[in-house]
């Protein structure tokens, strides 16, 4: 009998770069449905733009970096990059919005710094954050959701959402506060008296109409994704539990000066999309488990702090690229116990006297 | 030193040892007065000014200031160059003057003036160290233009605007808008991060252009035939 030895690992794992990243996009769709299904097709159109220009940008600077190309389009992070940026931008914005959007995430943020696995920052974060710096305007009108449109108003249809986007026709029309500027401008109101008469929140149940359904799908999408092992629990849970202690120990029963519930917080803006798909990114967070809660809660506490005293309109890509920022630190401190070792090492020894 | 050639001083000022590119001194004005041309080339003549004047003036005390004081006494020289250029664009550019504000003074912390005057202007004659001075600045002037034009184009759409702050009133029209009068500006690359983003794509076209150069006087130096060209046999075969 012929016993071949292999060395470890034993175990085989089928996950590949591509077949991840074909998940993860598997698991953004509940959330764009969501999108779609509240808002109207305007963010459709932003995922598809982003990701001809992904496909368009990728494939022009590999080329130019006489990097396989073909390769390289193949692993699909340039469409992920792609369509989480499409979901984060608002809908019907113009294009060029988009398409500037991409060329700093692609180009500058990932490309420049040596390709996938080499960016230190979140390559859609940086796009939003480069977006949203210089067009403040055109960031901040989000379109008013299906059930908060007062009457005679109604949703684009496609051809209307087209025109919006590549004329230079106005979104006024459909545009209104989000649930979270909502509250930043609720002028001394109580949570009840707000909840009871701001249309945002009366057509909502409990974090404004639209958006609650758009984070629950996204929070589903990022289970399937928990549940494929595509990531571990750790960085989504460490970000939810930091923002929902923060907004319990400042909820302040709900008085005018509240920041909002802990429900309100994990169910408006980018929340479960930051936590599930953008705080799980495996480039730019922390490696080992303990890292992840630290760099999870980081993004938690500023998203926080960013959205109760801050101006923008919202918080998770400002914390996640500050945490980026951070995650090589914690790295640092955290470096997992080996086994038959007593102590982690640190990652580079330090003098002794 | 008596050989400096003045070709080579003008060559490591303005290209090869360029202080906005390759020394990456003085980045502090580089990145905080370039969102536009007026302001980039009202700073850095003023900064070419103290440069060549602080390098004529350590040049010339060299021999008379021991080794052990010789810095305080360059910060003194190059303090006192940077309030004469002080006084004087108050005097004749007031508004800019108001627009570039602390980073007037804060020449005299410029890492290219003390830089220079210790490095060079201490150990050469005074001809030489003022030429050095005056091409030192002018390649930090010539960075501070290139990423003040690029920002402004990007950042508002405009070129040469405002120029009437230091030309006066004649140059109102200088103002070209590249884009046409609809550009509503790309806020970022006014923004501080604009200013690093465009230094360090100028730093890598430089390195571009190096390579590229490089590579064209390899090829021109392979090319040359090589007389008397012989096979070298030795009793072992490596």
């Amino acid at each position: 009998m012929a016993f071949i030895r292999v060395s470890s690992p034993h175990a085989h794992s089928a996950n590949t770069t591509a077949g991840v990243m074909r998940q993860v996009l598997l698991a953004t769709l509940p959330g764009l449905a969501a999108l779609t299904a509240y808002f109207g097709p305007g963010t459709l159109i932003n995922v598809i733009l982003a990701c001809l220009a992904a496909v368009v940008f990728e494939a022009t600077v590999l080329k130019m970096r006489q990097r396989p190309v073909v390769f390289y389009l193949r692993d699909c992070s340039a469409l992920v990059t792609a369509v989480l940026l499409g979901l984060a931008l608002p809908p019907y914005c113009p294009w060029w919005v988009v398409i500037v959007g991409m060329f700093f995430a692609i180009v500058v943020a990932k490309q420049l710094y040596g390709g996938l696995g080499y960016n230190p920052f979140n390559p859609a974060m940086v796009g939003y954050v480069v977006l949203l710096i210089s067009f403040p305007l055109e960031m901040s009108q989000w379109a008013t959701p299906r059930g908060a449109l007062a009457d005679g108003q109604s949703l684009p249809n496609l051809m209307d959402a087209l025109a919006k986007v590549f004329g230079e026709a106005d979104i006024d029309g459909y545009s209104s506060a989000t649930p979270l500027d909502t509250l930043r401008q609720s002028g001394g109101q109580t949570l009840n008296d707000l909840y009871s008469s701001a249309p945002i929140f009366t057509s909502g149940r409990w974090a404004g109409g639209g958006w609650e359904w758009v984070n629950i799908a996204f929070l589903l999408g990022g289970a399937y994704l928990l549940y494929k092992k595509v990531f571990t629990w750790h960085a989504p849970v460490a970000m939810l539990a930091s923002l929902g202690i923060l907004a319990i120990a400042l909820y302040d029963s709900g008085s005018s000066n509240s920041a909002g519930s802990p429900i309100f917080h994990w169910l408006s803006g980018a929340t479960m999309l930051g936590a599930f798909f953008i705080v799980t990114d495996p480039v730019t967070s922390a490696v080992s488990n303990k890292g992840r809660l630290i760099y999870g809660a980081g993004v938690g506490i500023l998203v926080f702090v960013i959205r109760t005293w801050g101006n923008y309109p919202d918080a998770v890509a400002f914390a996640v690229l500050l945490m980026n920022f951070a995650a090589p630190f914690i790295d640092y401190y955290t470096v997992p116990r080996t086994y038959g070792h007593n102590k982690a090492p640190r990652a580079t020894a330090k003098k002794t006297e | 030193m008596s050989q400096t050639s003045y070709r080579e001083i003008a060559l490591q000022g303005l290209w090869k040892n360029n202080p906005g590119l390759v020394q990456l001194l003085g980045l502090c004005p580089l990145l905080a007065v370039t969102g536009s041309v007026v302001n980039a080339l009202g700073l850095g003549i003023a900064t070419m000014l103290v440069l060549a004047g602080s390098n004529l003036a350590v040049s010339l005390i060299r021999n008379a200031v021991s080794d052990a004081v010789r810095l305080p006494a360059f910060v003194m020289i190059i303090a006192a160059f940077t309030t004469c250029t002080e006084l004087l664009m108050q005097a004749f550019t007031f508004e800019l003057y108001q627009i570039l504000g602390i980073f007037i003074p804060l020449i005299v912390t410029n890492c290219v003036i003390l830089g220079r005057a210790d490095a060079f202007a201490s150990k050469n004659s005074p001809l030489p160290a003022t030429m050095d001075g005056f091409m030192m600045g002018s390649g930090f002037l010539l960075v501070l233009l290139a990423i003040g034009s690029i920002r402004e184009i990007i950042g508002s759409g405009t070129f040469l605007a405002n120029m009437h702050l230091l030309f006066g009133e004649t140059a109102r029209g200088w103002q070209v808008n590249v884009f046409g009068e609809n550009y509503r500006g790309f806020l970022v690359a006014i923004l501080p991060p604009g200013a690093f983003l465009v230094a360090g794509l100028l730093i890598a076209l430089k390195n571009i252009i190096d390579a590229r150069i490089q590579k064209h006087l390899a090829a021109r130096q392979s090319q040359e035939p090589k007389a008397n060209r012989r096979v070298r046999t030795t009793g072992q075969i490596a």
